[in-house]
């Protein structure tokens, strides 16, 4: 199993403004699939209301992402090798299977690149996306 | 008080592509060799800024950079809301052939990215000898599709959000953070399905594999020049044509991703420069 804390995927993108002005009109759900270990996110208004472990019984959700452990875990690291830092270019090796419903994603591509890019050792969001500073992160959500 | 302009100069050409009157956006710098930039799909003229704003460069070049019409300050052919854009092998250059025409250009040099890579390996195949040189960057033959490029162009996301996050990761992690934002923002700039036009050319209409080895390079030198980051064209891919042209320069750039001279212009010019005095030197 890979070391990486994805439960704390929630404070990590709670704790962060920007991330969530980005995400505030994003309501959906996914599977995040770690090898053989399944993980539901719910995102209400940006924030990450839930993530929770598998195995489920009838899980719902709007699309998935598949990788496998060790996939993921060059995607973590703090400065991923080329073609592992970025998750398009996993799609694009056919080592990432996203499916399912994926407007959600594709239309909020920032935000998911950033969202799971917090689990990097230094958490760092700069290069990834376009995120206004914590001051001027203020707009409501719908 | 520290305004300054740039030494680029941009103007706007009316000409005749393809029978269709059009207004392209042409700017240039510099003084010396013709050289011609093509921009990569969805974005314009202004990836070439580095270029054209360093000395070392402009002493010896007159460089040359084209909005595509539908891109950047060229306008779309008048009747365009009444087709759907998709960019054609043969469209891509009768564009670079009629640009150099009407700018009364002797054998230039040409260097273009991506699509504009793609394109430079098409006039080394068809045009050797109007050209003094060619320069490809992230050039492959082919690139299949890994993503839906319908994406690219719904009402129901963002266009300009979209096509620029589907390529952010195309810039190098190493690249300097002003320069990436940049080069996303032409990206998100572009007009609707413009990305997604372009992208039938590189995908699906420009395939050359077949085409490759008819490349004679003692006809016109090439040169290619690939950025490790790139998972488009990855440099396997150039690599794979530089095997199959004899002749060919090939260099594969550490740090760098599928958009060099934009992303970290200082970098790319670094691997530019000794290429482009090799040029100057056998045009005596």
């Amino acid at each position: 199993m890979t070391d990486i804390a994805i439960d704390r995927l929630g404070d990590l993108a709670n704790g962060h403004p920007g991330l969530l002005r980005r995400g505030r009109y994003l309501d959906t759900s996914f599977l995040l699939e770690v090898g053989a270990t399944p993980w539901l996110v719910r995102i209400h208004h940006g924030r990450v209301e839930a993530v929770s472990r598998g195995p489920f019984l009838m899980p719902c959700w709007d699309f998935a992402l598949r990788a496998s452990e060790e996939e993921w875990s060059m995607f973590w690291r703090d400065v991923p090798p080329p073609g592992h830092h970025d998750l398009m270019a996993m799609i694009k090796r056919r080592v990432l299977r996203l499916d399912g419903n994926v407007q959600p994603f594709m239309g909020n591509l920032f935000y998911f690149k950033a969202l799971l890019a917090l689990l990097r050792p230094g958490g760092r969001l700069d290069g990834v996306a376009p995120l206004p500073l914590a001051d001027q992160a203020t707009e409501a959500a719908p | 008080m520290n305004a300054r302009f740039d030494p680029i100069v941009g103007r706007y050409l009316r000409l005749d592509i393809e029978g269709k009157p059009c207004r392209v956006y042409v700017e240039e710098a510099g003084e010396g060799v013709p050289l011609l930039c093509l921009h990569t799909a969805g974005a314009d003229t202004r990836q070439y800024r580095g270029l054209m704003n360093d000395p070392r460069i402009l002493e010896n070049f007159r460089v040359i950079a084209f909005d595509l019409p539908w891109h950047g300050k060229s306008s779309p052919p008048a009747g365009w809301e009444r087709e759907e854009y998709r960019l054609s092998s043969a469209a891509y250059v009768a564009n670079v052939l009629a640009i150099c025409d009407a700018l009364g250009l002797d054998k230039p040099v040409v260097i273009g990215c991506s699509i504009g890579g793609r394109i430079v390996l098409k006039l080394a195949i068809e045009h050797p000898t109007r050209f003094r040189a060619l320069i490809g960057l992230q050039a492959g033959a082919h690139v299949d599709p890994y993503y839906d490029l319908g994406w690219l162009d719904r009402p129901d996301v963002h266009g300009g959000e979209t096509c620029a996050a589907i390529v952010s990761g195309l810039v190098a992690p190493t690249s300097p953070d002003e320069h990436r934002w940049e080069t996303l923002w032409h990206y998100m700039q572009g007009g609707p399905g413009v990305f997604k036009g372009d992208l039938h050319f590189y995908k699906v209409d420009g395939d050359i594999r077949g085409d490759i080895e008819r490349i004679d390079t003692s006809a016109c030198p090439l040169y290619l020049l690939s950025g490790e980051y790139d998972y488009s064209c990855t440099p396997e891919e150039t690599l794979d044509v530089a095997r199959r042209v004899p002749g060919a320069q090939v260099e594969i750039m550490p740090g760098l991703g599928h958009f060099p001279m934009s992303e970290d212009p200082e970098r790319f010019i670094g691997h530019l420069l000794p290429i482009l005095e090799r040029i100057r030197a056998s045009a005596g």
